[in-house]
């Protein structure tokens, strides 16, 4: 093997290729494996051509379709048997891909503005929320089309702008949110609040709940200031090193307080966030700091269910169904929670969809980068909605909200069925503390 | 680009035939060993596509590989000598319940597992029940002939069809056998196609008789001191008027892996454990339970474990499916073999076995469907080392040469394919070979039907190792 090989397969990951046994029990896990048709678009096969393109009988080309058509929903790590880390090799293959340029004009273009622009690099996150604000003030679209990016890139800014919650002025932002909240002492807990970039920006209500239920629960809520985005969005590009920088920068802005927990509402930072030691080499002092850190983070429903301090007084006499994030299913394992918390609900119906697990097509900035493709899944996920018939659907994570909006809107259903987030869901319910 | 995918990409749409090298690589492989590149993917949804497709491979000589999902452990899909892969799993799945005949009718694409739940919504079962059945496809499991634990007491997949809708290698679609449960008309060609491993056609279509699903399920784990004592546990039940529906094995170094990979409370100290399921009516289920407590203790086996809900029967048989992946944190490759011998002969194949891991220093671990013969014996090796690959070579060889030296045979039910085609002389002589390759000229005059598969080429020998 050539040393520049050598070099690759080192970058690809090759080496746990092998754990990979080709049984092929990912197969009907894999969302895109269903909607593209092909073994290219599965798990089993891009493991293989990641195993091709190491050994030198593919190119990195050969890779990029492949991996940027995953989701990145893990869903195939939940039933593979063999414990492979498609995690580590899809994103050893993203980073490969981003640093050979193999990535065409257009989708650098798109990828560049959406994280220059709209997403954060380590800026705090209320610029982005003002951002976001200014955004939907002025147009997505039309923004978009000042940086002349819709000639290049077919953007659909304009179908996600209908979608778009009304957002509070950077005014109002800034009075609402303090630093430290605390009702009762002692309190049960003391926890901080990763508010998240998107959910900050685009779901800032939800967050304002979220901590009025811990609050309500008894806890003590801290917004540590200096944290910032947890670097998902970064890793699942190939932006390897960014999303490193982040983690070490969230490391430190929790630590700064001695927490019981680190809670979260957005399943897809949770699980980006609970996974920081993977991005450290075993035994350094980072790892360490990494493993301090991670054993702290929570989902909003693990610490409320935990906490058991909350009543729920006001009946919700509604049809919902639960859509679950995939990565807080598939990589933080969380998922009786969010179910205990709806059933605890007086009045509610709560009806579970034929295949929760089934991703709705968000999967990050896939549904803007992968427009098509994304919708192809949407589709799949929107038939089972709709066999259910419910008045509400319910999700733990922005991105998947913001589609299932898209999902009802497609389906003309926009006046039938409202997507919320668990924690908006949770507060219709005037939860009492118990403690009061 | 060749001719012939010119013209295939005329008779179907283009979009289903596949020749980026993307495309090409992920369809190079099975769940089996080695990796053979095709020149073009072709994914067939009608029986008039296939027809198209064969005429064109027959008249330019194309090989053409069937391929379902890929599940396969003995190399059947593999296109050893480049040509197309015929991907069947994109069909359109039909499954048309005759609940009234006690039949099913399916579309190759069809998933085995969603058979059987189809049929339970009419209190019936489709018996085959290969561990892979939530992933694999029935056209898989028909050519392959595949089998599962319940094949003990229901035989396997031959056993239940009655009827198939099969395109010839000339491109032309015919039906065999029909949808009765007596049918003796004529030769068996149903028969003949079922395991045939796509080496005489494309099955389209199959009719599968049903049975009426056991009303209540019992399962016991039983553990013991010596292996010869759980063979002869095994015999002593199935000759006591007892015909249970399972009786799997593991044998120590299983029972260890399964305890640190996932701990199962499973006997780690025991030589082997063998678990049961009987099926039937519940007050049947009782007797039949005290019958075999009963031999056990006689036996002297160590400990009978009868697990009094369905709750703590789903654990023994959760530990029993962890052994496959358990095994392989060992070492990540595994060679997993299905020789099968009758069943008074298991203990002497344990014994060859235990020869055969010290001759060639290679890690071997038995576990399976031991009430029908049908162990597993799994090599564990690493496809990283080249050595290591060899000795597993020659361990392979020497384990095929003990099943039949027993009576046995090379494949209780994963099916011939490239893995075990160097053996088959060994097993049905020369002139059994003669009489087989002589129906497969009939049936395809020019060859196309997955070559190389089944019937070995000059000098071959198997082979683990990618070069």
């Amino acid at each position: 093997m050539s040393s520049d090989l050598q070099t690759l397969s080192r970058k690809l990951n090759y080496d746990k290729t092998f754990d990979c046994v080709q049984c092929g029990y990912c197969l009907p896990a894999c969302p895109t494996y269903e909607t593209m048709e092909r073994e290219t678009h599965s798990p089993r096969g891009r493991i293989n051509l990641v195993k091709m393109v190491a050994e030198g009988k593919a190119s990195v080309e050969d890779l990029q379709e492949p991996i940027e058509k995953c989701l990145g929903c893990m869903a195939c790590t939940t039933v593979c048997p063999t414990n492979v880390q498609y995690g580590e090799i899809l994103e050893g293959a993203m980073g490969v891909i981003d640093e050979y340029e193999a990535k065409s004009t257009s989708q650098r273009v798109t990828e560049d503005f959406l994280y220059d622009s709209f997403f954060p690099s380590s800026k705090w996150m209320n610029t982005l929320g003002h951002a976001t604000w200014l955004y939907q003030k002025s147009g997505l679209q039309k923004v978009a089309q000042t940086f002349q990016l819709t000639k290049i890139a077919p953007l659909h800014l304009d179908q996600f702008e209908k979608v778009l919650p009304d957002l509070p002025s950077p005014k109002r932002r800034k009075e609402q949110r303090a630093k430290r909240y605390i009702r009762k002492r002692p309190a049960t807990a003391k926890v901080a609040f990763f508010p998240g970039c998107i959910m900050d920006s685009v779901f800032y209500e939800s967050n304002q709940k979220t901590i009025e239920l811990l609050l309500r629960s008894g806890a003590e809520v801290v917004l540590p200031e200096a944290q910032t985005c947890c670097g998902a969005l970064h890793a699942h590009s190939g932006k390897i090193d960014t999303s490193i920088e982040l983690a070490k920068q969230n490391i430190e802005a929790f630590e700064e307080e001695t927490f019981d927990f680190i809670v979260n509402n957005a399943g897809g930072c949770g699980a980006r966030l609970i996974e920081y030691h993977h991005l450290f080499e075993k035994g350094t002092r980072w790892h360490e700091r990494a493993l301090e850190f991670v054993a702290k983070v929570k989902d909003i429903s693990e610490v409320l269910t935990g906490l058991d301090e909350l009543v729920f007084n006001q009946p919700v006499n509604r049809t919902i169904t639960y859509q679950p994030s995939c990565h807080m299913t598939n990589v933080q394992g969380v998922t009786e929670a969010p179910l205990q918390l709806i059933r605890s609900i007086p009045g509610i119906e709560l009806k579970e969809l034929e295949r929760p697990n089934f991703c709705c097509g968000s999967a990050g900035i896939y549904n803007i980068v992968n427009y098509e493709d994304s919708m192809d899944i949407l589709d799949v996920k929107m038939k089972d909605v709709c066999g259910v018939d419910p008045d509400g659907i319910v999700t733990s994570n922005p991105g998947c909200l913001l589609q299932m909006k898209l999902g009802v809107e497609r389906e003309g259903k926009s006046d039938q069925i409202e997507s919320i987030h668990l924690v908006d869901l949770l507060m219709e319910a005037d939860p009492e503390p118990a403690w009061e | 680009m060749e001719r012939w995918i010119q013209l295939l990409k005329q008779v179907i749409p283009s979009k289903q035939v596949l020749t980026d090298l993307s495309d090409r690589y992920s369809y190079s492989f099975d769940a089996s060993f080695g990796e053979h590149l095709p020149e073009a993917v072709v994914q067939a949804k009608s029986n008039e596509e296939v027809m198209e497709v064969l005429k064109i491979a027959n008249e330019y000589r194309i090989p053409v590989y069937p391929r379902g999902q890929g599940t396969c452990l003995s190399g059947g899909p593999l296109p050893v000598h480049g040509g197309m892969v015929l991907d069947m799993s994109q069909w359109p799945e039909r499954i048309e319940m005759s609940p009234e005949d006690l039949t099913v009718t399916v579309s190759p694409s069809v998933l085995t597992g969603n058979i059987n739940k189809e049929a339970e919504k009419h209190g019936l079962m489709y018996a085959p029940d290969p561990s892979s059945a939530h992933v694999a496809t029935i056209g898989g499991n028909l050519a392959e002939n595949s089998g599962g634990p319940r094949g003990l007491k229901y035989g396997v997949t031959k056993d239940h069809v009655i009827g198939l809708k099969v395109i010839t290698p000339e491109g032309e679609l015919i039906r065999t056998g029909g949808n009765t449960i007596k049918n003796v008309t004529g030769y068996d060609l149903t028969k003949l196609i079922v395991g045939s491993e796509g080496t005489l056609g494309v099955i389209t279509e199959a009719t599968l008789k049903l049975l009426p699903k056991p009303p209540a399920v019992q399962t016991l784990m039983v553990s013991f001191d010596e292996v010869r004592k759980a063979a002869e546990a095994i015999s002593r039940t199935l000759t006591s008027g007892i015909l249970p529906s399972k009786m799997e094995f593991m044998d120590q170094a299983c029972i260890e892996a399964v305890e640190n990979f996932q701990p199962a409370g499973l006997p780690v100290d025991a030589a082997a454990i063998v678990i049961i399921e009987l099926d039937g009516h519940p007050e049947t289920l009782k007797i039949e339970r005290r019958l075999i407590e009963e031999i056990m203790e006689n036996i002297g086996a160590r400990e009978t474990v009868v697990p009094e809900t369905s709750e703590e029967a789903e654990k023994i048989w959760h530990a029993r499916k962890q052994v496959s992946p358990a095994i392989a944190k060992i070492k990540p490759t595994k060679v997993s073999e299905d020789a099968t011998v009758p069943r008074s002969k298991i203990p002497d194949l344990i014994d060859r076995l235990q020869v055969i891991k010290e001759k060639y220093d290679v890690e071997v671990v038995v576990f399976g469907h031991a009430g029908d013969g049908n162990l597993h014996p799994n090599i564990l090796c690493d496809k990283r080392d080249q050595e290591e690959m060899k000795r597993a070579e020659l361990a392979v060889e020497e384990l095929f040469e003990a099943a039949i030296e027993l009576g046995g045979t090379l494949s209780g039910e994963h099916g011939i394919g490239t893995m075990k085609a160097p053996f088959m002389e060994m097993e049905v002589g020369e002139i059994g070979i003669d009489m087989m390759k002589r129906m497969k000229d009939a049936w395809d005059p020019n060859g196309i039907m997955n070559p190389g598969k089944i019937f070995a080429e000059k000098g071959q020998k198997l082979v683990l190792r990618n070069e």
